[in-house]
């Protein structure tokens, strides 16, 4: 099948390409780091189970109990912990 | 020119733990997913950020339990699309207005995002400078002007490179179709 067949001509292919613009470069650079960022999640999440005080700290203020452990409190990091630490 | 490598050759990568591979998979679907957000669910820039973030992180967690690495794509839809609907309804609690989405204008969304990966992945395979040139025309909007400043090249010659390049995507297409019938 011919791309003039299956619809694919010049207009159309630069009206599909138009519809994938790219997305905001810090959402694509917190995605990229989530490797990173979950390798940190696991380990606040350990700390928290295994150190009543810390887990403490975390409920109170978990952004400031994030950064005083030595870590980024960036929003991913924080939202994703507070989802694990409901769910542990 | 790199060789560009296969969804499930990406995914597999992902798997096996290559830090590079991850990188690559979110700069291949980043589009993707935020196309869906935006044209296909019309959520708020915020709104389809927690959304876009959400759907990296379930992937990152999730992609062992794959079933078929080629698959990656529609799987990517699916949960972005479950996402966003879980978005809208959380919103619609608290704002009653917020109706379901029309599912059939979704469904009709989605395909032409389909489409579009498909037309985008026959774009990286012609490579660069056609990529570089139709990336920043049609996906980024810039001018004859700014393309042709920044790539150093005479602002009248970028419409009919526009137009070889667009040459050059057609018969990559074709050539995929002709791959794919049965001898």
């Amino acid at each position: 099948m011919s791309s003039e067949m299956n619809g694919f001509n010049e207009e159309r292919i630069g009206r599909l390409l138009r519809l994938l613009s790219p997305a905001p470069e810090g959402w694509v650079r917190a995605a990229q780091e989530l490797p990173a960022a979950r390798a940190m999640l696991d380990e606040l999440v350990a700390r928290a189970e295994q150190d009543a005080a810390f887990r403490l700290q975390l409920q109170a203020d978990l952004e400031r109990a994030v950064a005083a452990a030595g870590y980024e409190p960036s929003p991913f990091v924080v939202s994703r912990l507070r989802q694990l630490l409901r769910t542990d | 020119m790199p060789v560009e490598q296969s969804d499930a050759q990406l995914v597999s990568r992902c798997r096996e733990g290559d830090p590079e591979a991850w990188n690559e998979f979110v700069e291949r679907f980043s589009r993707y997913v935020y196309a869906i957000c935006g044209r296909g669910f019309r959520l708020a820039q915020h709104d389809a950020e927690d959304v876009f973030q959400e759907v990296f992180a379930r992937a990152f967690e999730r992609l062992a339990e794959l079933r078929s690495d080629d698959a990656v794509r529609p799987w990517l839809a699916q949960l972005t699309r479950r996402l966003c609907i879980d978005k809208l309804r959380l919103l619609a609690r608290d704002n009653p207005s917020e109706a379901d989405p029309d599912e059939q204008a979704i469904d009709d969304v989605l395909g032409e995002l389909d489409e579009a990966m498909t037309v985008r992945a026959a774009l990286d395979k012609v490579g660069d400078p056609c990529r570089e040139i139709l990336d920043r025309f049609f996906c980024r909007d810039e001018s004859y002007r700014t393309i042709g400043e920044i790539l150093q090249m005479p602002a009248g010659t970028i419409a009919s490179r526009i137009s070889r390049c667009l040459e050059k995507v057609r018969s990559e297409l074709d050539g995929r179709d002709r791959g794919s019938q049965p001898s």
